[in-house]
């Protein structure tokens, strides 16, 4: 079981509320993140078409949705990603490593749209969330 | 890990704007690996790891300057850090997993002071770079 201070959950859930990012940055960062999982997504050939791409941006509200629910349930996470853990091992068959690359570049995400803002207690308390989300993702691989 | 001709020249371009205030960034960038990941703290038992410590400034210092030493040799890092690669091999010992943290931190450092210049296909090149630089680092580990 995580233990969040209350600063921590203070810092997570002022960053989210002003959150409007779009996820389209991640499959570029990490290019071999895309051709397997993401074959019917359609153009994914340069970071511009990827941007344009409307089922890119449709999976990245998904993704962030989820943290979303994430962040409403800190305190039982596994709970929460149960299913979605289920879904990526037996259906998506995603390696787990790309889920702490996918929150690392969330990070950076978070970092160019916040700047200043994004102090080193926000990264770390934001670093710490990704790592346990990833975790709890990772749960029901079997 | 092969760097393109785009990757070096977004490197480049990376490291041209920051090189006002490459030590700046390279003690913030300490901080904030310190601060998000506390364990990386055991390899400076004998600093002062406070805000502002002119231990972290002066080491901050040293790790921009063997940063931009490898993008000034960037078709030959390996070349450029051998003596680097020795030290951290026979004497420093860093476990490999921490140049990722560090790199992680640098990203983070470089997106919240240039967020516009960190896009998603310059994030890739500079995430590569610093890989290659870790690489070149703990080469001689064995």
């Amino acid at each position: 079981m995580v233990h969040w201070s209350a600063e921590e959950k203070q810092l997570i859930t002022s960053v989210w509320s002003k959150v409007n990012v779009q996820l389209p940055g991640v499959c570029s960062a990490a290019p071999w993140t895309e051709k397997p999982f993401f074959d019917n997504f359609g153009n994914l050939s340069s970071p511009t078409a990827i941007i344009g791409n409307p089922k890119v941006r449709a999976h990245g509200k998904k993704v962030l949705t989820s943290f979303g629910e994430a962040i409403k349930n800190l305190e039982n996470l596994k709970a929460t990603y149960a299913k979605l853990s289920e879904l990526h091992c037996e259906k998506l068959h995603v390696d787990p490593e790309n889920f702490r690359l996918l929150g690392d570049i969330l990070i950076i995400v978070l970092a160019a749209h916040f700047t200043k803002d994004f102090t080193p207690a926000c990264q770390a308390t934001w670093q710490k969330l990704v790592g346990v989300v990833a975790h709890a993702l990772a749960y029901k691989y079997h | 890990m092969v760097l393109s001709a785009n990757d070096k020249t977004n490197v480049k371009n990376v490291f041209a704007k920051i090189s006002g205030h490459a030590e700046d960034y390279g003690a913030e960038t300490l901080e904030r690996m310190f601060t998000t990941y506390p364990p990386t703290k055991t390899y400076f038992p004998h600093f002062d790891l406070h805000h502002g410590s002119a231990q972290i400034k002066a080491h901050g210092k040293k790790v921009a300057g063997a940063l931009i030493e490898a993008v000034n040799h960037i078709d030959d890092i390996a070349g450029a850090l051998s003596k680097l690669s020795d030290l951290h091999a026979q004497k420093l010992r860093v476990d490999p997993v921490n140049f990722k943290l560090l790199g992680q931190c640098f990203l983070v450092v470089v997106a919240i002071h240039h967020p516009s210049v960190l896009t998603p296909e310059v994030h890739a090149s500079l995430d590569k770079f610093l890989c290659a630089v870790g690489n070149v680092l703990t080469a001689k580990y064995r």
